[in-house]
């Protein structure tokens, strides 16, 4: 506990919003969240699709636009109007892993040139024979042969092709990493081995993961923190194991409560909690995200502040 | 333990599938034999390419052009649909006997029609009924697959539904054939986990109204615990161990099987790496010498790398495919959490 205080704070969300469409037709994907990642952690981000996870993440990476709220990268704001300077060193140190090994990455240019891209972009090498240097150790890094540079994505697997797209974030020696659901597309066998790959980098090179997941169990494995969203609100955030004993919020419960056991006499005893939005009075007690003890963060408005505080008395 | 369930109601026998390509044989399904016992729900688990597809659009005609039932028998009713050839044949048995549920209900929903029109034509195709008695039919099953509001939802297009609500629908459809069998691949992978148990929580309520025998296919061994009698884990065109739900997950005898107990996040220690299978799938297109599994295999003695092991039963109900089970075999002690598994089994208070 008194370590994370130590902690550096690597990114700052505070209390963004993210709008979609036109002023007449409004949508608001991202409403009000908060979050903050330490540096060398690994944070999760979890919630059912369409909840608003990728919007987060292409938030942070300045793909989709913040409305409300800024983003701050080592204590410096990097959501709006921001230099170009600024700007390059948002790419140099935050990349983005996709979901889909397969739509992710450009048919028709070789291994070499996927990898590259970023380099060229930033003029990151100093000359030819670095940038391969930089492609082969970043392959090399990810467990494939430097060789494969010079074949076509389609001539790999779905794990080595997610592996592809490791290397590519790799190669430009970020510190943050969103791994948006890296796993989700792959077998259960190759799960592991993506997951074990990512877990090891991060012990040679320290990067800091925002893990975005919508499955549970992996989340609750490979994360330090975790928050989970509903409907483009975080409504929970706490250390894992804190999260995962002592949930709070319903939705963090129904979700939890849903996670499928590979063990028949737990499944078969489990009851599964249904969240019902209705069960929240709201009109005039209005919700606060909230530090309801040290590090355990929740939505509620007062009247559930109090039943949330009487329940970790009780555990 | 004993099997609940004792009246076969279809039976595999040496099923051999092989498909062409570019003048090249592969052969996906490489001689299986398996009994479907009448209401069960039995779970088919194993990775992508195991042939966990193939092998049931056996049962119902739906083969590639390119692919065919090279040998082996598939008894339904005392017929060998092995040997059916023609559409017509198969339509006695599409839908009506055996129905398909698919993992992205788009393909198996046309968008131009209502749900309620596409739900109502197999109603009156299947059950003979018209009019306002098949209007009143597919009311009941959509309310049967959990669709509220189902008077409005019966005039709504499918791009109307969201991801959970199109597998209802399609389960629904699937369920209007009146069918004796339920073939769902994959029906859960792409929904959100809590969409997940309700559908897996659905299939069993519908299970016993409609006296279904139910087969899941699903590439996640974590997912079945709940709705699965009896599992059956595939590897490469085979399955290599069948057992009740509990002695797969609690017993398991085969090295695959630890192996993907073992890669599951739930059953992980944090902080330690996950077990992973290492090196990749046989070629399909070439023949295999004993265990498939034997080159990525830890414990694989020297005769899985040459004959391929037979049937090792375990109890009457279980039976796995690895030499490990010979009398002759030397003892080897499983994973450590294969045998944390075992030992609460033992502590359970129902185990006798
Ligand atoms: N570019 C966009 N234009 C309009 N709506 C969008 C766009 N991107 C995302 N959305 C909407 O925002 C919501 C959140 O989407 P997303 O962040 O992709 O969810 P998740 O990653 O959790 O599945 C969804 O309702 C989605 O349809
Ligand atoms: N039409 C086809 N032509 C050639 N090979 C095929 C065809 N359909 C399936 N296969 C092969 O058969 C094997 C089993 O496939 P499938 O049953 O779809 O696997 P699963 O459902 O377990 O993921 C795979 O190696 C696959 O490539
Ligand atoms: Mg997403
Ligand atoms: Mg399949």
């Amino acid at each position: 506990m008194s370590e994370r205080k130590e902690r550096k704070k690597l990114l700052e969300v505070k209390n963004i919003k993210v709008e979609f469409g036109s002023k007449k037709k409004k949508f608001t994907a991202i409403d009000g969240v908060s979050f903050d990642i330490y540096e060398g952690e690994t944070f999760g981000l979890v919630g059912e699709s369409g909840s608003g996870k990728t919007t987060i993440g292409r938030a942070i990476i300045r793909i989709n636009e913040v409305t409300d709220g800024e983003i701050l990268y080592d204590g410096e704001r990097i959501s709006g109007n921001i230099t170009q300077e600024m700007d390059h060193k948002v790419i140099e140190n935050i990349q983005m892993i996709f979901q889909d090994p397969m739509a992710s990455l450009n048919e028709r240019a070789k291994v070499d040139y996927i990898i590259s891209e970023g380099i060229y972009n930033l003029h990151k090498h100093k000359d030819e024979e670095d940038r391969k240097r930089m492609v082969e150790q970043a392959l090399l890094d990810v467990g494939l042969l430097p060789e494969f540079a010079s074949r076509f994505p389609h001539e790999f697997s779905g794990g080595q092709r997610q592996r592809i797209g490791i290397a590519r974030a790799l190669v430009m020696e970020p510190k943050l990493i969103i791994a948006d659901e890296p796993i989700s597309a792959l077998d259960v066998s190759i799960r592991a081995q993506v997951l074990n790959l990512l877990s090891e980098l991060q012990k040679k090179k320290g990067f800091t993961y925002l893990f975005i997941a919508h499955d549970l169990s992996i989340v609750r494995f490979i994360s330090d923190r975790v928050a989970v969203i509903h409907k483009g609100k975080i409504v929970e955030l706490a250390e894992t194991e804190k999260l995962y004993e002592h949930p709070l919020h319903p939705y963090t419960r129904a979700l939890l409560s849903a996670i499928p056991q590979p063990d028949p006499a737990i499944e078969r005893q489990k009851t599964i909690e249904v969240y019902d939005p209705a069960c929240h009075h709201y009109e005039t007690d209005r919700p606060q995200w909230v530090e309801i003890e040290e590090g355990h963060y929740v939505l509620a408005n007062q009247e559930e502040q109090e039943t949330y505080k009487e329940m970790l008395r009780q555990t | 333990m004993n099997n609940r369930y004792t009246e076969k109601i279809l039976e595999a026998k040496d099923v051999v599938v092989k498909f062409n390509l570019r003048g090249r044989t592969l052969t996906a399904i490489r001689g299986i034999s398996l009994d479907l016992y009448k209401g069960e729900s039995l779970a088919i688990v194993g990775e992508s390419g195991s042939g966990k597809s193939v092998f049931t659009k056996t049962f119902m005609g739906l083969l590639d052009a390119n692919g065919r039932v090279d040998s082996g028998s598939i008894l339904y009713k005392g017929n060998d649909l092995a040997k059916y050839t023609t559409e017509k044949e198969w339509l006695t048995i599409r839908g009506k006997e055996i129905a398909m549920v698919f993992q992205d209900p788009m393909t198996s929903l046309n968008p131009l029609k209502t749900v309620g029109k596409q739900i109502r034509e197999t109603v009156e195709l299947h059950q003979g009924l018209k009019g306002a008695e098949a209007k009143a039919k597919t009311i009941e099953i959509l309310n049967d697959v959990g669709i509220t509001m189902p008077e409005i939802r019966y005039k709504q297009y499918p791009h109307e539904f969201s991801g959970g609500m199109r597998q209802r629908a399609v389960i629904a459809i699937a369920v209007a054939c009146n069918p004796n069998i339920l073939i769902c691949d994959e029906p859960t992978t792409a929904l959100d986990v809590t969409i997940q148990a309700q559908i897996l929580k659905l299939l069993h309520k519908l299970q016993e109204k409609y006296s279904l025998t139910i087969i899941y296919i699903t590439h996640d061994l974590g997912v079945v615990a709940n709705v699965a009698d009896r599992i059956a884990v595939m590897y490469a065109g085979d399955i290599i161990e069948v057992g009740l739900c509990e002695e797969v997950f609690y017993n398991a005898k085969h090295p695959y099987t630890w192996a993907l107990l073992s890669s599951l996040p739930q059953l992980g220690v944090k902080g330690e790496p996950l077990y992973s299978i290492k090196g990749t799938p046989p070629n399909l297109f070439h023949e295999i010498h004993g265990d498939a599994f034997a080159p990525r295999n830890p414990y694989a003695l020297e005769v899985d790398f040459e004959v391929r092991p037979p049937y090792f039963e375990v109890s009457p109900t279980h039976k796995a495919k690895t030499w490990l089970l010979d009398p002759r075999a030397p003892k080897v002690e499983p994973p450590k959490l294969i045998v944390r598994m075992l030992e609460k089994w033992k502590e359970a208070p129902e185990h006798v």
